[in-house]
């Protein structure tokens, strides 16, 4: 069902379901962000939080929620929004469900880069989100240049992603074996990704990538539908194909990128949050915005189950979308396949 | 010599190192419904790619208005030139009016999405093709013909003064095969030009006000069917005897190839 809006020189369809999903997604990440923001090991009153982010709060609650908690709390937020928005573009250039960028490589990649800043250069922080950012996009690079035969066919440039993919877990491994021990443990625990301890220094780097990419990758969405018609359907309603598929490429490698460096590889979510905001929104691909809006949904209730699975343990985030993607994996692979028999 | 917004100029046509045509120079006259026949291969289908730029010439250009068709914006030339491919992608789960509507982005901004234009010439489309009643069913789930209407309802929808058409009367049965071709006769009458690539020599007699016969890539020859369409020139493309007599009905040129036996005996 859809309805139109006019007004003021604005003139849109609105599909009313999308709209309302999108809204409701967005509610409850901020739900749960509320939620994350009270509970941990000062339980802070939900009231207690309003003021203080209203800027009343006493001393020792703006302390807990501004340095311990808000933190942590907007940068689960912005990276799912991050890596939900870089996977429904990803989905939508490959036509592909497992074209998320944890599967051509992309995550892989950035963990290589961070890896070889912890390891073998030997920094910390800021300079292990550089590496990730440009490992992200190194391998971006190789793994398009090597499906690159007349222009780039989706479906090799995803079976040319999982290749690069296997190699760089490889090269992983080997960075990890050859890693002393305390630091082959920092590097292991990097890889799970988590948002524990995550300070504003990554809410500033993951907010500029949002606020930079996403209204880019939202403008330059609605040439998706009719990328995904085909590059030829493309050309002849006027899409300038080769430059709006790089744009968006690129765009979404550097959510992709930005969110990485913020908190580590964090699986499944760039891959589960576009298809679920479709299939709640009933329509054959999310739209942006809402899978953004479902990627910070889940990650936010990912880090409060992660934080209250296993009492008096905080475990990283990684550990519970990697356990939640498993099965997603395994429910869309038979259902893939029922529907390839249907 | 007559107006021509579109043109071939020396353009060599090639699928990587595969040449299809060397040299070759086309122009489509303004107003005109021209139709081009040619046996299997013979580069139809790719010379309309051209000049719908959606395949670039290794050599030579494409030009609209004058000016090299690469050289404009990609949507302005889609506000002058739509085509409906050969076979396009069927996209899983989207429903027909939603297609439909696809066809209108080029006339589309950021903030102007669905104006009451857009919304009347989707209708319109629909209507035209007679899909209307499939409004909102499932792309994927229709008939090979009821999709090849919804394709061209979609390239309707697009509201181009010139439209080229890859083999529109695939997939359709005889009734719609000639439904198409007068959607197509009305809207040369409108004043739009056609391009239009068809198998059937008799339907192209019957509709074209101008034929382009193709053969290995060249163009053999070019002009109103009842000049063209001879029966050495049927022998000499498509290797087949046969007599060409008058359409009852319409007048213009009839194809009938001749029988087996006869054909035996001339060898």
């Amino acid at each position: 069902m859809r309805t139109v809006v006019r007004a003021a020189g604005l003139s849109v369809r609105v599909y009313p379901r999308a709209l309302i999903v999108g809204v409701v997604l967005l509610l409850v990440a901020l739900a749960t962000a509320l939620v994350n923001l009270t509970t941990g090991d000062f339980p802070v009153p939900v009231a207690e939080v309003l003021k203080s982010l209203a800027g009343e709060g006493d001393a020792g609650t703006d302390f807990i929620v501004y340095e311990l908690r808000l933190p942590r709390v907007l940068v689960t937020l912005l990276v799912g929004a991050a890596l939900g928005a870089s996977g429904a573009v990803f989905q939508s250039l490959t036509r592909n469900p497992l074209g998320s960028p944890d599967f051509v490589g992309l995550t892989t990649g950035a963990a290589s880069g961070a890896l070889i800043v912890m390891l073998i250069v030997g920094g910390g922080g800021v300079q292990v989100g550089a590496g990730a950012i440009v490992g992200c996009v190194v391998t971006a690079v190789v793994v398009y240049l090597l499906a690159f035969r007349r222009g780039v066919h989706p479906f090799r440039l995803v079976l040319m992603g999982i290749g690069v993919s296997a190699l760089l877990e490889a090269l992983n491994s080997y960075l990890i074996y050859r890693a002393r021990l305390n630091e082959a443990v920092a590097a292991q625990v990097w890889l799970i990704g988590s948002v524990n301890g995550r300070g504003w220094t990554e809410v500033v780097i993951v907010a500029v990538t949002v606020a930079v990419l996403v209204p880019m990758v939202v403008y330059f969405g609605r040439h998706l539908k009719l990328l995904a018609l085909g590059d030829e359907m493309a050309v002849l309603q006027g899409v300038p194909v080769e430059r709006s598929r790089a744009v968006l490429a690129l765009a979404a490698v550097g959510l992709s990128a930005g969110a990485t460096a913020a908190a580590g590889p964090i699986a499944f979510v760039a891959l589960a949050a576009p298809p679920l905001a479709a299939r709640l929104s009933r329509s054959p691909s999310s739209g942006i915005l809402p899978a953004a809006a479902m990627g910070a949904a889940l990650l936010s209730a990912g880090d409060w189950a992660a934080q209250h699975a296993l009492p008096g343990n905080d475990i990283p985030v990684g550990v519970v979308t990697a356990a939640l993607g498993g099965i997603y994996l395994t429910w869309l692979l038979f259902h893939e396949r029922r529907g390839a028999r249907a | 010599m007559t107006e021509a917004r579109l043109r071939a100029q020396d353009v060599t046509l090639a699928y990587d190192k595969r040449v299809v045509a060397e040299h070759l120079d086309v122009r489509i006259t303004d107003g005109s419904f021209t139709v081009i026949v040619g046996p299997n291969a013979c580069g139809k289908s790719t010379l309309l790619k051209s000049l719908a730029r959606v395949l670039k010439p290794q050599a030579g250009a494409v030009h609209l208005d004058g000016q090299s068709i690469a050289s404009y914006p990609s949507k302005q030339v889609a506000k002058q030139l739509g085509m409906l491919p050969q076979a396009p992608i069927v996209p899983g789960g989207i429903v027909v009016e939603e297609l439909v509507a696809r066809g209108r982005f080029a006339h589309q901004k950021l903030l102007k999405q669905w104006s009451p234009e857009d919304e009347t010439a989707v209708a319109e489309a629909m209507r035209l093709t007679e899909v209307a009643d499939l409004a909102d069913r499932f792309v994927d789930e229709l008939s090979g013909g009821q999709r090849q209407r919804v394709w061209l309802a979609m390239a309707l929808a697009q509201q181009t003064p010139i439209l080229l058409l890859d083999e529109p009367t695939t997939f359709l049965d005889l009734s719609h095969q000639f439904e198409v071709l007068d959607l197509c006769a009305e809207l040369h009458e409108q004043g739009r030009t056609i391009v239009a690539v068809l198998h059937d020599l008799n339907h192209a007699c019957r509709y074209a006000t101008e034929l382009i016969v193709m053969k290995g890539g060249q163009v053999i020859d070019q002009g109103a069917p009842a000049d063209v369409m001879t029966a050495e020139l049927v022998e000499e493309v498509f290797a087949m005897p046969c007599r060409v007599i008058d359409d009852p009905e319409t007048g213009t040129p009839l194809v009938v190839p001749a029988d087996r036996r006869t054909r035996a005996i001339k060898k």
